[in-house]
Protein backbone atom coordinates (compact mmCIF):
# COMPACT_ATOMS: atom_id res chain seq x y z
CA UNK A 1 0.00 0.00 0.00
CA UNK A 2 2.54 2.39 -0.03
CA UNK A 3 1.79 3.68 -3.07
CA UNK A 4 -1.02 5.21 -1.82
CA UNK A 5 0.72 7.59 0.15
CA UNK A 6 2.91 10.43 -0.72
CA UNK A 7 5.66 11.85 1.54
CA UNK A 8 4.81 16.01 1.42
CA UNK A 9 1.89 16.38 3.48
CA UNK A 10 -1.06 18.00 2.36
CA UNK A 11 -3.42 20.13 4.76
CA UNK A 12 -6.83 21.20 4.21
CA UNK A 13 -7.53 24.72 4.80
CA UNK A 14 -9.28 25.32 7.85
CA UNK A 15 -9.78 29.02 7.20
CA UNK A 16 -12.58 30.85 5.32
CA UNK A 17 -10.00 31.40 2.56
CA UNK A 18 -11.03 34.66 2.19
CA UNK A 19 -9.26 37.15 0.06
CA UNK A 20 -9.70 40.87 1.22
CA UNK A 21 -10.83 43.22 -1.35
CA UNK A 22 -8.46 46.25 -0.44
CA UNK A 23 -10.45 49.72 -1.08
CA UNK A 24 -8.95 53.37 -1.41
CA UNK A 25 -9.73 55.43 1.59
CA UNK A 26 -11.18 58.43 0.91
CA UNK A 27 -9.03 61.27 0.94
CA UNK A 28 -9.24 63.79 4.20
CA UNK A 29 -11.08 66.62 3.82
CA UNK A 30 -9.38 70.01 4.47
CA UNK A 31 -12.06 71.70 6.45
CA UNK A 32 -15.18 70.44 7.96
CA UNK A 33 -17.19 73.16 7.25
CA UNK A 34 -20.05 72.96 4.85
CA UNK A 35 -19.70 68.97 5.14
CA UNK A 36 -22.08 66.48 6.74
CA UNK A 37 -20.49 64.79 9.79
CA UNK A 38 -22.46 61.93 10.90
CA UNK A 39 -22.19 60.72 15.10
CA UNK A 40 -22.82 57.03 15.53
CA UNK A 41 -23.71 56.54 18.99
CA UNK A 42 -23.35 52.85 19.21
CA UNK A 43 -25.43 52.72 22.57
CA UNK A 44 -23.28 52.22 25.54
CA UNK A 45 -23.86 54.24 28.69
CA UNK A 46 -22.80 57.29 28.51
CA UNK A 47 -21.49 56.99 25.07
CA UNK A 48 -23.72 59.74 24.59
CA UNK A 49 -22.03 62.55 26.68
CA UNK A 50 -18.93 62.35 24.60
CA UNK A 51 -21.15 62.88 21.51
CA UNK A 52 -23.06 65.59 23.09
CA UNK A 53 -19.61 67.38 23.40
CA UNK A 54 -18.29 66.30 19.97
CA UNK A 55 -21.32 67.83 18.53
CA UNK A 56 -20.97 71.28 20.26
CA UNK A 57 -17.77 71.20 18.87
CA UNK A 58 -17.90 70.02 15.19
CA UNK A 59 -20.68 72.56 14.97
CA UNK A 60 -18.77 75.43 16.31
CA UNK A 61 -16.54 74.67 13.30
CA UNK A 62 -19.28 75.18 10.64
CA UNK A 63 -19.77 71.26 10.10
CA UNK A 64 -23.73 70.13 9.79
CA UNK A 65 -23.99 67.44 12.27
CA UNK A 66 -26.42 64.28 12.37
CA UNK A 67 -26.69 61.75 14.86
CA UNK A 68 -27.25 58.23 14.54
CA UNK A 69 -27.86 55.27 17.36
CA UNK A 70 -27.18 51.42 16.86
CA UNK A 71 -30.02 49.68 18.70
CA UNK A 72 -27.53 47.49 20.90
CA UNK A 73 -23.66 48.42 21.45
CA UNK A 74 -23.28 44.19 21.08
CA UNK A 75 -24.34 44.04 17.41
CA UNK A 76 -22.78 45.11 14.49
CA UNK A 77 -24.94 48.29 13.19
CA UNK A 78 -27.78 47.56 10.99
CA UNK A 79 -27.20 47.13 7.24
CA UNK A 80 -30.28 50.06 7.16
CA UNK A 81 -28.46 52.52 9.24
CA UNK A 82 -24.77 51.86 7.94
CA UNK A 83 -26.60 52.64 4.29
CA UNK A 84 -28.53 55.61 5.70
CA UNK A 85 -25.02 57.09 7.12
CA UNK A 86 -23.39 56.33 3.52
CA UNK A 87 -25.82 57.79 1.34
CA UNK A 88 -26.27 61.31 3.95
CA UNK A 89 -23.22 62.45 5.36
CA UNK A 90 -19.30 63.00 4.19
CA UNK A 91 -17.89 62.25 7.53
CA UNK A 92 -18.57 59.86 10.35
CA UNK A 93 -17.13 59.60 13.51
CA UNK A 94 -18.07 56.18 15.32
CA UNK A 95 -17.77 56.81 19.31
CA UNK A 96 -17.07 54.13 21.75
CA UNK A 97 -17.39 54.99 25.35
CA UNK A 98 -17.45 52.79 28.65
CA UNK B 1 -8.34 12.57 -5.74
CA UNK B 2 -8.03 12.09 -9.85
CA UNK B 3 -10.21 11.31 -12.40
CA UNK B 4 -8.53 7.64 -12.99
CA UNK B 5 -8.43 7.10 -9.54
CA UNK B 6 -12.14 7.04 -9.13
CA UNK B 7 -12.40 5.29 -12.30
CA UNK B 8 -14.26 2.13 -11.91
CA UNK B 9 -11.69 -0.74 -13.36
CA UNK B 10 -14.34 -3.21 -15.71
CA UNK B 11 -14.46 -6.62 -14.66
CA UNK B 12 -13.53 -8.90 -17.38
CA UNK B 13 -16.53 -11.39 -18.27
CA UNK B 14 -16.75 -14.90 -16.58
CA UNK B 15 -15.98 -16.20 -13.29
CA UNK B 16 -13.32 -13.35 -11.27
CA UNK B 17 -12.55 -14.34 -8.15
CA UNK B 18 -10.75 -12.60 -4.93
CA UNK B 19 -8.36 -13.70 -2.73
CA UNK B 20 -5.62 -12.75 -0.42
CA UNK B 21 -2.66 -15.62 0.95
CA UNK B 22 -3.20 -14.47 4.82
CA UNK B 23 -7.05 -15.73 4.38
CA UNK B 24 -6.76 -19.42 5.10
CA UNK B 25 -10.38 -20.00 3.60
CA UNK B 26 -8.64 -18.43 0.48
CA UNK B 27 -5.83 -21.35 1.03
CA UNK B 28 -8.37 -23.75 1.43
CA UNK B 29 -10.03 -23.10 -1.68
CA UNK B 30 -6.98 -23.48 -4.13
CA UNK B 31 -7.56 -26.63 -5.07
CA UNK B 32 -11.73 -25.52 -5.99
CA UNK B 33 -10.21 -22.73 -8.56
CA UNK B 34 -7.57 -25.12 -10.02
CA UNK B 35 -11.06 -27.46 -10.22
CA UNK B 36 -13.18 -23.98 -11.90
CA UNK B 37 -9.74 -23.23 -14.60
CA UNK B 38 -10.17 -26.90 -15.67
CA UNK B 39 -13.62 -27.09 -16.11
CA UNK B 40 -13.21 -24.90 -19.16
CA UNK B 41 -15.08 -21.56 -17.06
CA UNK B 42 -12.76 -18.09 -17.97
CA UNK B 43 -11.78 -17.49 -14.26
CA UNK B 44 -9.86 -14.61 -13.44
CA UNK B 45 -8.66 -14.14 -10.03
CA UNK B 46 -7.34 -11.12 -8.22
CA UNK B 47 -4.96 -11.50 -5.21
CA UNK B 48 -4.71 -8.33 -2.40
CA UNK B 49 -1.03 -9.23 -0.68
CA UNK B 50 1.19 -11.61 -2.21
CA UNK B 51 1.16 -11.64 -6.15
CA UNK B 52 2.94 -15.38 -5.81
CA UNK B 53 -0.41 -16.64 -4.68
CA UNK B 54 -1.78 -18.91 -5.71
CA UNK B 55 0.93 -20.69 -6.95
CA UNK B 56 0.70 -21.28 -10.50
CA UNK B 57 -2.58 -20.10 -11.38
CA UNK B 58 -1.31 -16.63 -12.58
CA UNK B 59 -3.44 -14.34 -10.12
CA UNK B 60 -3.41 -10.54 -11.07
CA UNK B 61 -2.21 -8.48 -7.95
CA UNK B 62 -4.39 -6.38 -7.12
CA UNK B 63 -1.51 -3.86 -5.51
CA UNK B 64 -3.08 -0.40 -4.69
CA UNK B 65 -6.82 -2.30 -4.56
CA UNK B 66 -8.21 -0.09 -7.06
CA UNK B 67 -10.52 -3.41 -7.76
CA UNK B 68 -11.56 -4.58 -4.65
CA UNK B 69 -12.15 -1.05 -3.20
CA UNK B 70 -14.82 -0.21 -6.20
CA UNK B 71 -16.28 -3.71 -6.63
CA UNK B 72 -17.08 -3.42 -3.15
CA UNK B 73 -15.19 -6.16 -1.81
CA UNK B 74 -15.58 -6.79 2.13
CA UNK B 75 -14.55 -10.38 2.07
CA UNK B 76 -12.16 -12.84 0.42
CA UNK B 77 -12.45 -15.40 -0.94
CA UNK B 78 -15.43 -13.02 -3.27
CA UNK B 79 -16.32 -15.29 -5.91
CA UNK B 80 -18.30 -12.76 -9.03
CA UNK B 81 -20.11 -14.22 -11.79
CA UNK B 82 -19.14 -11.45 -14.56
CA UNK B 83 -21.90 -10.89 -18.29
CA UNK B 84 -21.22 -7.72 -20.22
CA UNK B 85 -18.59 -6.16 -17.73
CA UNK B 86 -21.85 -6.26 -14.93
CA UNK B 87 -21.52 -8.19 -12.28
CA UNK B 88 -24.63 -10.76 -11.86
CA UNK B 89 -24.30 -12.53 -8.75
CA UNK B 90 -21.92 -13.18 -6.07
CA UNK B 91 -20.97 -15.31 -3.23
CA UNK B 92 -18.26 -14.78 0.20
CA UNK B 93 -16.44 -17.39 2.38
CA UNK B 94 -16.78 -20.44 0.75
CA UNK B 95 -20.44 -22.43 1.13
CA UNK B 96 -20.25 -25.57 -1.27
CA UNK B 97 -23.65 -25.02 -2.45
CA UNK B 98 -23.60 -21.21 -3.18
CA UNK B 99 -19.89 -21.38 -5.20
CA UNK B 100 -22.29 -24.46 -7.23
CA UNK B 101 -24.93 -22.11 -7.67
CA UNK B 102 -22.90 -19.15 -9.13
CA UNK B 103 -20.06 -21.12 -10.84
CA UNK B 104 -22.69 -23.30 -12.80
CA UNK B 105 -19.87 -25.90 -11.73
CA UNK B 106 -21.15 -28.86 -9.67
CA UNK B 107 -19.07 -31.32 -7.35
CA UNK B 108 -16.85 -28.69 -6.02
CA UNK B 109 -14.32 -29.01 -3.30
CA UNK B 110 -15.17 -32.77 -2.45
CA UNK B 111 -13.07 -33.32 -0.25
CA UNK B 112 -13.83 -29.82 1.92
CA UNK B 113 -16.06 -29.13 4.48
CA UNK B 114 -19.31 -27.45 3.35
CA UNK B 115 -18.85 -24.48 4.86
CA UNK B 116 -16.59 -21.78 5.94
CA UNK B 117 -16.06 -18.63 6.15
CA UNK B 118 -14.15 -16.15 4.84
CA UNK B 119 -12.09 -13.30 5.66
CA UNK B 120 -12.00 -9.26 5.94
CA UNK B 121 -10.78 -7.81 2.62
CA UNK B 122 -7.73 -6.01 3.03
CA UNK B 123 -9.80 -2.61 0.92
CA UNK B 124 -11.95 -2.65 4.40
CA UNK B 125 -8.93 -2.78 6.99
CA UNK B 126 -9.06 -0.44 8.95
CA UNK B 127 -5.70 0.95 8.77
CA UNK B 128 -5.37 1.42 4.88
CA UNK B 129 -9.82 2.29 4.56
CA UNK B 130 -9.35 6.06 4.88
CA UNK B 131 -6.32 6.01 2.79
CA UNK B 132 -8.02 4.02 -0.21
CA UNK B 133 -11.58 6.48 0.16
CA UNK B 134 -9.21 9.42 -0.28
CA UNK B 135 -7.34 7.58 -3.23
CA UNK B 136 -10.48 5.93 -4.94
CA UNK B 137 -13.76 8.29 -3.57
CA UNK B 138 -13.26 11.25 -5.59
CA UNK B 139 -12.47 13.66 -3.51
CA UNK B 140 -15.62 16.07 -2.17
CA UNK B 141 -13.41 18.07 -0.64
CA UNK B 142 -13.03 21.74 -1.59
CA UNK B 143 -11.08 23.24 1.00
CA UNK B 144 -7.66 24.69 -0.48
CA UNK B 145 -4.77 22.46 -0.42
CA UNK B 146 -1.67 23.73 1.77
CA UNK B 147 1.33 21.97 0.84
CA UNK B 148 3.73 21.63 3.83
CA UNK B 149 7.75 21.48 2.51
CA UNK B 150 9.24 18.05 3.70
CA UNK B 151 11.40 19.56 5.75
CA UNK B 152 8.71 22.20 7.45
CA UNK B 153 7.48 21.22 10.71
CA UNK B 154 4.03 20.96 9.98
CA UNK B 155 3.22 21.55 13.76
CA UNK B 156 4.92 24.95 13.70
CA UNK B 157 3.60 25.74 10.08
CA UNK B 158 0.24 25.90 11.48
CA UNK B 159 1.48 27.92 14.42
CA UNK B 160 2.59 30.25 11.79
CA UNK B 161 0.02 30.55 9.81
CA UNK B 162 -2.50 31.30 12.54
CA UNK B 163 -4.53 28.18 12.52
CA UNK B 164 -4.34 27.83 16.42
CA UNK B 165 -5.71 28.59 19.58
CA UNK B 166 -2.22 28.70 21.20
CA UNK B 167 -2.01 24.99 21.50
CA UNK B 168 -0.59 22.71 18.95
CA UNK B 169 -3.39 21.08 16.56
CA UNK B 170 -3.66 17.62 14.83
CA UNK B 171 -2.65 18.51 10.70
CA UNK B 172 -6.22 18.05 9.31
CA UNK B 173 -4.98 15.92 6.10
CA UNK B 174 -7.66 14.86 3.85
CA UNK B 175 -7.54 11.18 5.25
CA UNK B 176 -8.46 12.74 8.52
CA UNK B 177 -10.73 15.08 7.32
CA UNK B 178 -12.64 12.22 5.42
CA UNK B 179 -12.54 9.85 8.58
CA UNK B 180 -14.32 12.95 10.43
CA UNK B 181 -16.88 13.22 7.91
CA UNK B 182 -18.13 9.47 8.43
CA UNK B 183 -19.53 11.43 11.81
CA UNK B 184 -22.03 13.02 10.58
CA UNK B 185 -25.06 12.17 7.19
CA UNK B 186 -24.56 15.62 6.57
CA UNK B 187 -22.69 16.78 3.31
CA UNK B 188 -19.34 18.25 3.13
CA UNK B 189 -21.02 21.17 1.02
CA UNK B 190 -24.05 21.55 3.54
CA UNK B 191 -23.93 25.30 4.77
CA UNK B 192 -24.71 25.46 8.75
CA UNK B 193 -24.40 28.80 9.83
CA UNK B 194 -22.89 32.22 8.87
CA UNK B 195 -20.14 32.90 11.55
CA UNK B 196 -19.08 35.70 12.94
CA UNK B 197 -17.10 38.83 13.00
CA UNK B 198 -16.51 37.96 9.18
CA UNK B 199 -19.81 36.89 8.47
CA UNK B 200 -18.65 34.24 6.34
CA UNK B 201 -20.74 31.02 5.13
CA UNK B 202 -19.37 27.71 7.19
CA UNK B 203 -19.86 24.46 5.38
CA UNK B 204 -19.92 20.89 6.96
CA UNK B 205 -16.80 19.94 5.65
CA UNK B 206 -14.91 23.50 7.20
CA UNK B 207 -16.16 22.25 10.62
CA UNK B 208 -14.69 19.15 10.33
CA UNK B 209 -11.41 20.41 9.33
CA UNK B 210 -11.42 22.40 12.22
CA UNK B 211 -12.88 19.38 14.21
CA UNK B 212 -9.98 17.32 13.52
CA UNK B 213 -7.78 20.35 14.41
CA UNK B 214 -9.36 20.31 17.51
CA UNK B 215 -8.55 16.68 18.62
CA UNK B 216 -12.28 15.30 18.07
CA UNK B 217 -13.16 11.68 16.85
CA UNK B 218 -15.67 11.30 13.90
CA UNK B 219 -18.22 10.94 16.86
CA UNK B 220 -18.04 14.43 18.33
CA UNK B 221 -18.56 15.51 14.79
CA UNK B 222 -22.46 16.55 15.30
CA UNK B 223 -21.81 18.02 18.93
CA UNK B 224 -19.93 20.38 17.35
CA UNK B 225 -21.76 20.84 14.21
CA UNK B 226 -24.94 22.04 16.48
CA UNK B 227 -22.61 23.88 18.74
CA UNK B 228 -21.46 26.15 15.41
CA UNK B 229 -25.39 26.29 14.62
CA UNK B 230 -26.33 27.43 18.41
CA UNK B 231 -23.37 30.31 18.80
CA UNK B 232 -23.86 31.82 15.48
CA UNK B 233 -27.25 33.50 15.28
CA UNK B 234 -29.07 36.84 16.46
CA UNK B 235 -29.92 35.48 19.68
CA UNK B 236 -26.76 34.06 21.03
CA UNK B 237 -24.87 36.47 19.49
CA UNK B 238 -21.09 35.18 19.47
CA UNK B 239 -20.31 38.53 17.76
CA UNK B 240 -20.97 40.40 21.12
CA UNK B 241 -19.58 37.45 22.94
CA UNK B 242 -16.19 37.70 21.21
CA UNK B 243 -15.97 40.86 21.02
CA UNK B 244 -16.96 42.50 24.69
CA UNK B 245 -14.41 43.30 27.25
CA UNK B 246 -15.94 41.34 29.66
CA UNK B 247 -14.36 37.47 30.10
CA UNK B 248 -17.25 35.17 28.56
CA UNK B 249 -16.84 32.85 25.86
CA UNK B 250 -19.60 29.99 24.89
CA UNK B 251 -20.12 27.83 27.46
CA UNK B 252 -21.71 24.33 26.12
CA UNK B 253 -23.20 22.42 28.32
CA UNK B 254 -24.34 18.80 27.03
CA UNK B 255 -27.55 16.41 27.67
CA UNK B 256 -28.73 13.23 26.38
CA UNK B 257 -27.94 9.45 26.10
CA UNK B 258 -24.86 10.40 23.36
CA UNK B 259 -22.76 12.30 25.79
CA UNK B 260 -22.73 8.86 27.55
CA UNK B 261 -22.27 7.04 24.25
CA UNK B 262 -19.27 9.74 23.15
CA UNK B 263 -17.73 9.19 26.84
CA UNK B 264 -18.41 12.92 28.11
CA UNK B 265 -17.58 13.70 31.58
CA UNK B 266 -20.40 14.79 33.81
CA UNK B 267 -18.88 14.25 37.21
CA UNK B 268 -15.46 14.16 38.66
CA UNK B 269 -13.40 17.30 37.65
CA UNK B 270 -16.18 17.80 35.43
CA UNK B 271 -14.66 21.00 34.22
CA UNK B 272 -10.99 20.08 34.31
CA UNK B 273 -8.39 18.50 32.08
CA UNK B 274 -8.27 14.73 31.38
CA UNK B 275 -12.00 14.17 28.67
CA UNK B 276 -11.40 14.37 25.28
CA UNK B 277 -15.03 14.86 24.36
CA UNK B 278 -15.75 17.49 26.77
CA UNK B 279 -12.18 19.24 25.83
CA UNK B 280 -12.35 18.47 22.13
CA UNK B 281 -15.52 20.15 21.04
CA UNK B 282 -15.79 22.64 22.73
CA UNK B 283 -12.59 23.23 21.71
CA UNK B 284 -13.46 22.75 17.89
CA UNK B 285 -16.20 25.50 18.06
CA UNK B 286 -13.73 28.13 19.12
CA UNK B 287 -11.13 26.92 16.09
CA UNK B 288 -14.35 27.58 14.11
CA UNK B 289 -15.05 31.04 15.26
CA UNK B 290 -11.22 31.61 14.64
CA UNK B 291 -10.72 30.49 11.73
CA UNK B 292 -13.31 30.61 9.30
CA UNK B 293 -14.94 33.59 11.37
CA UNK B 294 -12.19 35.82 11.84
CA UNK B 295 -12.81 36.14 15.53
CA UNK B 296 -9.25 36.23 16.91
CA UNK B 297 -7.89 38.30 20.44
CA UNK B 298 -6.50 41.87 20.16
CA UNK B 299 -8.12 41.81 16.51
CA UNK B 300 -12.54 41.37 17.16
CA UNK B 301 -12.16 39.71 20.64
CA UNK B 302 -11.39 42.70 23.11
CA UNK B 303 -11.40 40.68 26.17
CA UNK B 304 -9.48 42.63 29.18
CA UNK B 305 -8.64 39.37 30.52
CA UNK B 306 -10.65 36.34 28.72
CA UNK B 307 -11.07 33.46 30.69
CA UNK B 308 -9.11 29.70 30.35
CA UNK B 309 -12.73 28.83 29.23
CA UNK B 310 -11.99 30.36 26.12
CA UNK B 311 -10.55 27.53 24.63
CA UNK B 312 -13.17 25.14 25.61
CA UNK B 313 -15.77 25.20 28.17
CA UNK B 314 -17.74 22.18 27.34
CA UNK B 315 -19.42 19.82 29.41
CA UNK B 316 -22.51 16.77 30.03
CA UNK B 317 -24.93 17.42 32.92
CA UNK B 318 -25.03 14.45 35.17
CA UNK B 319 -28.82 13.35 34.27
CA UNK B 320 -28.59 9.63 35.63
CA UNK B 321 -27.48 10.72 39.36
CA UNK B 322 -30.16 13.88 38.86
CA UNK B 323 -33.04 14.46 41.02
CA UNK B 324 -34.22 16.66 38.41
CA UNK B 325 -35.55 17.13 34.98
CA UNK B 326 -32.60 18.29 32.81
CA UNK B 327 -31.44 21.58 31.65
CA UNK B 328 -32.38 21.06 28.07
CA UNK B 329 -36.06 19.63 29.26
CA UNK B 330 -36.33 22.41 30.89
CA UNK B 331 -36.01 24.24 28.21
CA UNK B 332 -38.49 22.40 26.05
CA UNK B 333 -36.39 19.28 24.33
CA UNK B 334 -37.85 16.39 24.86
CA UNK B 335 -36.39 13.39 27.56
CA UNK B 336 -33.23 11.79 26.48
CA UNK B 337 -32.85 13.68 23.50
CA UNK B 338 -29.19 14.96 22.73
CA UNK B 339 -29.31 18.82 22.72
CA UNK B 340 -26.57 21.37 23.70
CA UNK B 341 -27.46 24.66 25.35
CA UNK B 342 -24.97 27.48 24.25
CA UNK B 343 -24.41 30.04 27.31
CA UNK B 344 -21.95 33.67 27.54
CA UNK B 345 -20.10 32.14 30.25
CA UNK B 346 -17.00 33.16 32.13
CA UNK B 347 -14.62 31.19 34.62
CA UNK B 348 -16.55 29.17 37.01
CA UNK B 349 -16.33 29.26 41.10
CA UNK B 350 -17.14 27.39 43.83
CA UNK B 351 -19.88 27.61 46.54
CA UNK B 352 -18.96 25.73 49.33
CA UNK B 353 -21.90 24.66 52.38
CA UNK B 354 -20.75 21.88 54.05
CA UNK B 355 -23.04 22.16 56.99
CA UNK B 356 -26.43 22.83 55.11
CA UNK B 357 -28.48 20.06 56.16
CA UNK B 358 -31.79 21.34 55.17
CA UNK B 359 -32.61 22.99 51.93
CA UNK B 360 -33.73 26.18 53.45
CA UNK B 361 -30.20 26.89 54.79
CA UNK B 362 -28.82 26.19 51.63
CA UNK B 363 -30.98 28.15 49.58
CA UNK B 364 -29.49 31.25 51.62
CA UNK B 365 -25.82 30.59 50.78
CA UNK B 366 -26.67 29.82 47.18
CA UNK B 367 -28.38 33.27 47.23
CA UNK B 368 -26.08 34.55 49.42
CA UNK B 369 -23.60 33.91 46.71
CA UNK B 370 -25.23 34.48 43.31
CA UNK B 371 -26.27 38.26 44.95
CA UNK B 372 -22.33 39.01 44.60
CA UNK B 373 -22.35 38.43 41.02
CA UNK B 374 -20.16 40.45 39.06
CA UNK B 375 -20.93 43.50 41.62
CA UNK B 376 -22.69 43.03 44.41
CA UNK B 377 -25.34 45.81 43.06
CA UNK B 378 -25.63 45.05 39.67
CA UNK B 379 -29.04 43.68 38.91
CA UNK B 380 -30.88 42.35 36.04
CA UNK B 381 -27.98 42.82 33.53
CA UNK B 382 -26.81 39.29 33.39
CA UNK B 383 -28.07 35.44 34.05
CA UNK B 384 -26.26 32.69 35.63
CA UNK B 385 -25.58 28.71 35.50
CA UNK B 386 -25.88 27.01 39.14
CA UNK B 387 -24.21 23.78 38.69
CA UNK B 388 -25.37 21.95 41.27
CA UNK B 389 -22.83 19.59 42.74
CA UNK B 390 -24.26 15.89 43.51
CA UNK B 391 -23.95 16.02 47.55
CA UNK B 392 -26.01 19.28 47.41
CA UNK B 393 -28.76 18.50 45.23
CA UNK B 394 -29.36 15.46 47.69
CA UNK B 395 -30.48 17.86 50.09
CA UNK B 396 -32.74 18.83 48.44
CA UNK B 397 -33.86 15.46 46.86
CA UNK B 398 -34.28 14.20 50.45
CA UNK B 399 -36.59 17.57 51.31
CA UNK B 400 -38.65 16.71 47.95
CA UNK B 401 -37.56 19.91 46.33
CA UNK B 402 -37.79 19.73 42.47
CA UNK B 403 -36.29 22.34 40.02
CA UNK B 404 -39.23 24.65 39.99
CA UNK B 405 -39.11 24.48 44.00
CA UNK B 406 -35.57 25.36 43.97
CA UNK B 407 -35.24 28.22 41.96
CA UNK B 408 -38.41 29.68 42.79
CA UNK B 409 -36.72 29.70 46.23
CA UNK B 410 -33.49 31.13 44.80
CA UNK B 411 -35.70 34.13 43.23
CA UNK B 412 -37.26 34.59 45.87
CA UNK B 413 -34.05 34.95 48.26
CA UNK B 414 -32.87 37.55 45.22
CA UNK B 415 -35.34 40.45 45.71
CA UNK B 416 -33.05 43.21 46.56
CA UNK B 417 -34.40 46.95 48.07
CA UNK B 418 -32.79 49.92 45.59
CA UNK B 419 -31.68 51.57 48.41
CA UNK B 420 -28.94 49.41 49.07
CA UNK B 421 -28.68 49.26 45.16
CA UNK B 422 -28.47 53.05 44.03
CA UNK B 423 -25.59 54.66 43.31
CA UNK B 424 -22.88 55.43 46.14
CA UNK B 425 -24.89 53.03 48.65
CA UNK B 426 -22.56 51.35 50.73
CA UNK B 427 -19.96 53.70 49.41
CA UNK B 428 -19.68 51.98 46.00
CA UNK B 429 -20.13 54.39 43.32
CA UNK B 430 -21.40 51.07 41.17
CA UNK B 431 -25.00 50.87 41.39
CA UNK B 432 -28.67 51.93 39.79
CA UNK B 433 -30.16 55.41 39.36
CA UNK B 434 -31.33 57.13 42.09
CA UNK B 435 -34.75 57.08 40.85
CA UNK B 436 -34.45 53.19 42.05
CA UNK B 437 -34.45 54.09 45.63
CA UNK B 438 -37.20 52.59 47.28
CA UNK B 439 -38.09 50.27 44.66
CA UNK B 440 -37.55 46.38 44.85
CA UNK B 441 -35.27 44.43 42.81
CA UNK B 442 -34.83 41.26 41.73
CA UNK B 443 -31.10 39.90 40.72
CA UNK B 444 -31.81 37.88 38.01
CA UNK B 445 -34.39 38.24 35.67
CA UNK B 446 -36.96 35.77 35.22
CA UNK B 447 -35.81 32.57 33.75
CA UNK B 448 -32.57 33.95 34.33
CA UNK B 449 -30.67 31.16 36.66
CA UNK B 450 -30.22 27.86 34.73
CA UNK B 451 -29.74 25.00 36.74
CA UNK B 452 -27.83 22.15 35.85
CA UNK B 453 -26.60 18.59 37.93
CA UNK B 454 -22.92 18.11 37.65
CA UNK B 455 -19.81 17.17 38.95
CA UNK B 456 -18.42 14.23 41.42
CA UNK B 457 -20.05 12.47 44.07
CA UNK B 458 -18.14 13.69 47.00
CA UNK B 459 -17.88 17.63 48.09
CA UNK B 460 -20.09 19.65 49.52
CA UNK B 461 -19.35 21.95 46.38
CA UNK B 462 -21.32 23.76 43.50
CA UNK B 463 -20.14 26.20 41.28
CA UNK B 464 -21.51 29.10 39.36
CA UNK B 465 -20.85 30.27 36.00
CA UNK B 466 -21.89 34.11 35.94
CA UNK B 467 -22.76 35.48 32.27
CA UNK B 468 -23.26 38.15 29.90
CA UNK B 469 -24.94 40.94 28.56
CA UNK B 470 -28.49 39.10 28.76
CA UNK B 471 -31.50 40.16 26.16
CA UNK B 472 -31.96 41.24 23.14
CA UNK B 473 -29.33 43.70 23.65
CA UNK B 474 -26.79 41.14 24.71
CA UNK B 475 -27.27 37.61 24.56
CA UNK B 476 -29.60 34.80 25.32
CA UNK B 477 -28.82 31.22 25.49
CA UNK B 478 -30.06 28.34 23.00
CA UNK B 479 -30.39 25.03 22.81
CA UNK B 480 -30.23 22.70 19.98
CA UNK B 481 -31.26 19.36 18.77
CA UNK B 482 -28.05 17.33 18.09
CA UNK B 483 -28.46 15.07 15.08
CA UNK B 484 -26.10 12.88 13.02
Amino acid sequence: MSSATTDTTVLLDPTNERRVATMERVGRPESLRGLTVGLLDISKARGDVFIDRLEERLSEMGADVRRYKKPTFTKPAPVDLRHEIATQCQVVIEALAD
Amino acid sequence: MTANHSTVPVLPDGLVIVVKRECETCRMVVPVITQLRGSGTTVTLYVQDDPSFPEGLNATHDADLAVSWHHDIETVPTVMRVKNGVEIERTVGWVRDEWERVTGVSGLGPDLPAFRPGCGSLSVDPDLVDRLRVRFGGSVLGARRVEVADLEDEFEAMFDRGWTDGLPVVPPTEQRVMRMLQGTTRAPSDVVAVVPPDLVEVTVEKIAINAVMAGCKPEYLPWVIAGVEAVCNDTFNIHGVLATTMPVGPVIVCNGPGTRAIGMNSGMNVFGQGNRANLTIGRAIQLVIRNVGGGRPGEVDRATHGNPGKISFCFAEDEIGSPWTSLATSRGIAPDTDALTVFPGEGPRCVVDQLARDPESLTNTFAACLRTLHNPKSVLAFDVIVVMGPEHARVYAEAGWDRERVLEELHARLQIPGDDLVRGAHGIAEGVPERLRGVTLPKFRPGGILLVHAGGGAGLFSAIIGGWANGEVGSQPVTKVVTK
